[in-house]
């Protein structure tokens, strides 16, 4: 079973050791590199994008301000054609209702289709304990499952081993799962993805219960919506009698022409394509066609907490599309694990203080996990503030406990700020003091000097210079 | 027209020099520049790191102090970014602050976008023949949207040769306080925009923030790359009689 | 059941005090200036580009030439068996010379021992390359286009559309939807795509254009 985030370290130390990972340095950049080339090259074709994004969030900003409506208005869509929904208050009650209904069918194993919604509660762990069985389909959700690892990328949840580490978990774990990895596998992509391929096809064709997220949910018609690339979505939500969908409440959109922005937006957010190779959409059940029986369940779980905040609300817009994970400086240094949550990132920065509280100290400090650049507004296709929600915590964390010290710097900061002639007077004190400056610093200072010097202070400030100037001046 | 320097609190204390360059360029250009004395620090530091209440005070400061100019110049692109982009949200629509920001920040401009958008020049009459890359802040490039500003009027300075930055629009690592709070994260992406310094041969890496080359300039001082740091307006000041190297 | 539902509304409705009580949803402004399309061109030699970038096999045939295509690229794959939906038209098989199975609810073990699947689709999307089989007489069930490797698609050109938000309209929501841009793929190893996990490996389109 795959291991949890329970117990992680706040953001610099996990961050720190993974600066010092050669290996996962090379593979995360490897990666997020390429895919960022290749949605940057898709976007660029579109003319519109600018007006694909602001409709993009303007729909989502629709839909939160009124959830309510759009929330019941799906449950009376899903319900009416056939599908029967369920509401879970958090992520305790969510499993209990996955787990009732995988047991009413009196079956014992699940196919999952990847799903952040079910990683966030940790379902699998959830119905391992309930003694049902759940199989990752997706490629890179098993290679995390059989790896005994944690997610570390929203999109690609392996993306932090290569070819060959991926070779040796396939080699090493598959037979203890179902299907071993043939004789002499090599480290070759196709190779690998013919692996999982003979893997999972006994599991797709025989089991009789699936669990899915879903990336849309249209709540006019009660559609569900899910973007793949592989076939293992299909094979979930095609083949079984009985699936079941696990979808946060902030996933609805009004109406089935409101995809026409999606179905643009996220498939060139994500993976950089046109469009991904498989969506499915379905509604209710379909007599002869899929499967018999549908359920929906609605997850809150610290969304609508997130919702109240009006800053920090516009985190609930996000499409899952992983566009500023692959452009995040700070997430290709620090990797996915560093965030200690399933949504790693700049989102995860800005979402998992939100779902969770900022209590703990990984939590505290994941909005500081953010050098404020910019990038992953930029990208985000439905035009998240990142780095304005990122402040908006910082402030959360500074009114809650805080870092003592900091606040008494901060407040000596503003003191001296306040008025200029005590900022002069500051100035000249720190001229004073010029030669006396080490090159390695004690103590907090020694996180700047340990990497760069740092620079000479001069004798003078600017306002001191000015003012000789022109009292020189006045003099002549 | 009457425009005012707003010097920054990290340049007025570390980077004079740029001050004094800034002066020198537009008086060589006609144009008086005024220094409030009044004025202190824009409150990034304090915005950034979660300290609004102490952020806000600093900006009616500067409200204050700077309400009378036509263009208030700021040698550092995310102290301008501070007041253009950051300053509309500490005040709460229809409150004084929020009046008082709106008439003022639009005046505030980054020395690339007085000159070029304001006075209407790209050829300064600088001279500086030495090898340069330009290095776009984050906030130069996506809160000001400098755009290719700082490149047209250093292709204008006689002698300069300016040669292209790998990776150039990704962050240099400093993000404030980011620096020290997240000190390993920031050392890789200084190390690794110091690398990409290096690799293009240049003598001297221009940008507009003394605060990020500050991280950049000490990274590659450690590094004992021999790459130089110098903000835009120190080229743009140099001349034969008085060169910025 | 029923109390956590009342919980989340009531959460939900909580949060939301600072959205006026006046404002209804529709009111909450949605600007819609985005393209309807993008005026790429010829949206059938579009469609055939996007494909061919997808790595699917692409054919063009006048409709005299259907059933030669269909059937030299069924022969191809093998003797069969192919499955085909109930309604798919006789005619599209006329030469086919290959074990046909006309689905009438195979069992997962017949459909995986098939040697393909032949079908029509709903609509076709140029821009994105994109065939959507909506569950229609001359498409059937999902599971036919999904279990077996190989999927041979026939794209009549009236049904070609040149954008996303084009083809909505012509998609029936209640019906289930299959939208396949390409064979089955995974970028899942070191971000480099893969053609051919799950799904049918190979996608084999052909496009038939009227001789207007």
């Amino acid at each position: 079973m795959s291991t949890t985030f329970v117990g992680m370290p706040a953001f610099p130390d996990a961050a720190r050791a993974a600066t010092g990972n050669a290996q996962l340095r090379h593979n995360l950049r490897k990666a997020t590199h390429t895919i960022r080339d290749k949605r940057a090259a898709v976007v660029d074709e579109l003319d519109d994008w600018a007006r694909l994004r602001a409709a993009g969030a303007a729909i989502k900003d629709r839909v939160l301000r009124h959830l309510d409506v759009y929330l019941e208005r799906l449950e009376a869509s899903v319900t009416a054609a056939g599908g029967t929904v369920h509401w879970a208050a958090d992520a305790a009650e969510a499993n209990r209702i996955v787990t009732d209904l995988v047991r009413a069918t009196g079956h014992d194993e699940v196919v999952k289709v990847k799903s952040m919604a079910t990683q966030e509660i940790g379902l699998n762990e959830a119905l391992g304990e309930a003694g049902i069985t759940a199989y990752e389909t997706d490629l890179a959700e098993l290679i995390v499952q059989l790896g005994d690892d944690t997610p570390s990328h929203i999109l690609v949840p392996a993306i932090h081993r290569n070819r060959s580490e991926i070779r040796e978990i396939f080699r090493t774990r598959m037979a203890e799962w179902g299907v071993p990895a043939p004789e002499g596998l090599t480290d070759d992509p196709r190779a690998l993805a013919e692996a999982a391929r003979v893997h999972l096809r006994e599991k797709f064709l025989s089991t009789k219960v699936a669990i899915s997220g879903a990336n849309f949910a249209v709540a006019d018609t009660g559609t569900l919506v899910v973007l793949e690339s592989e076939g293992n979505g299909r094979m979930c939500l095609t083949l079984p009698d009985t699936l079941i969908s696990v979808v946060g409440i902030e996933k609805v959109v009004p109406t089935w022409s409101d995809l026409e922005v999606f179905l643009q937006l996220l498939p060139r957010s994500s993976t950089g394509e046109r469009m991904n190779p498989y969506t499915s959409t379905w509604t209710g059940v379909t007599p002869g066609d899929g499967p018999r029986e549908f359920h929906l369940v609605l997850l809150d779980n610290g969304r609508s907490a997130t919702l109240a905040d009006t800053v920090g609300r516009q985190a609930l817009r996000c499409i899952r599309c992983s566009a500023c994970l692959n452009i995040c400086p700070v997430y290709e240094r620090a990797g996915g694990h560093a965030y200690g949550s399933v949504y790693p990132g700049p989102i995860g920065a800005i979402l998992t203080p939100q779902l969770r509280g900022v209590t703990s100290e990984l939590d505290a400090s994941l909005p500081y996990a953010s050098s404020l650049c910019g990038a992953c507004y930029e990208v985000c296709p439905v035009a998240i503030d990142i780095p304005e929600v990122l402040v908006h915590l910082r402030e959360r964390v500074v009114e809650g406990k805080g870092h003592r010290a900091e606040k008494a710097a901060m407040a000596a900061a503003g003191w001296v700020f306040g008025d200029d002639r005590r900022l002069a007077l500051a100035q000249r004190a720190a001229g004073a003091a010029r030669g006396l400056v080490p090159r390695h610093l004690p103590g907090p200072g020694a996180a700047w000097t340990d990497t760069r010097d740092i620079p000479d202070i001069p004798p003078e400030s600017f306002r001191d210079w000015w003012r000789k100037r022109h009292t020189k001046e006045g003099e002549q | 027209m009457r425009i005012a320097l707003f010097i920054t609190c990290v340049n007025d204390t570390l980077f004079p020099r740029t001050g004094r360059a800034v002066l020198r360029l537009l008086e060589r250009l006609g144009h008086e520049v005024e220094f409030p004395q009044a004025q202190t620090c824009c409150g990034q530091m304090h915005y950034n790191t979660g300290y609004r209440r102490d952020a806000q005070k600093l900006a009616v400061r500067f409200v204050e102090t700077f309400a009378d100019y036509d263009a208030v110049l700021v040698p550092s692109g995310s102290c301008a970014g501070m007041v253009r982009d950051n300053y509309p949200r500490l005040g709460e629509p229809g409150s004084r602050l929020r009046r008082e920001v709106e008439r003022v920040a639009p005046k505030v401009l980054d020395l690339s976008e007085l000159l070029v958008d304001v006075l209407g020049v790209t050829d300064v009459g600088a001279y500086f023949p030495h090898r340069v890359t330009y290095h776009p802040t984050c906030h130069g490039l996506r809160l000001l949207r400098l755009g290719d500003r700082p490149e047209r009027l250093l292709r204008a300075v006689r002698g300069l040769e300016l040669v292209e930055l790998d990776g150039a629009t990704e962050c240099c690592g400093f993000g404030g306080t980011f620096a020290v709070k997240n000190a390993a994260v920031s050392a890789a992406m200084g190390s690794d925009k110091a690398r990409h310094a290096a690799d293009t041969g240049a003598e001297v890496l221009c940008a507009v923030d003394n605060s990020c080359l500050m991280h950049i300039g000490g990274t590659l001082s450690r590094q004992r790359t021999g790459v130089r740091v110098l903000h835009l307006a120190e080229i743009l000041a140099s001349t034969e009689e008085e060169p910025a190297l | 059941m029923t109390g956590s539902r009342e919980r989340v509304l009531a959460r939900v409705r909580a949060a939301l005090a600072d959205v006026p009580r006046e404002e209804a949803p529709e009111d909450a402004p949605v600007p819609r200036g985005y393209a309807r399309e993008h005026g790429l061109g010829d949206p059938v030699a579009l469609l055939a580009d996007r494909l061919v970038d997808y790595r699917a096999v692409v054919h063009r045939v006048r409709p005299a030439g259907l059933a030669r295509t269909v059937g030299a690229a069924l022969q191809r794959r093998g003797p069969g068996p192919f499955v085909v939906p109930p309604g798919l038209p006789e005619a599209w098989l006329q030469r086919a010379g290959v074990e046909v199975v006309h689905d009438d609810g195979l069992g997962v073990a017949e459909l995986d021992a098939a040697a393909g699947v032949v079908t029509g689709c709903a609509v076709a999307i140029a821009e994105t390359g994109t065939i959507v089989l909506d569950a229609g007489a001359d498409q059937g069930r999902r599971a036919i286009t999904l279990v077996p490797d190989y999927h041979l698609c026939v794209v009549p050109a009236e049904r070609i559309v040149a954008s996303v938000p084009q083809a909505l309209p012509h998609l029936d929501p209640l019906r289930p939807l299959t939208w396949i841009s390409g064979p089955s793929a995974t970028s899942d190893i070191e971000l480099d795509r893969v053609e051919g996990v799950h799904g049918p490996r190979t996608l084999e389109v052909v496009i038939v254009e009227d001789a207007g």
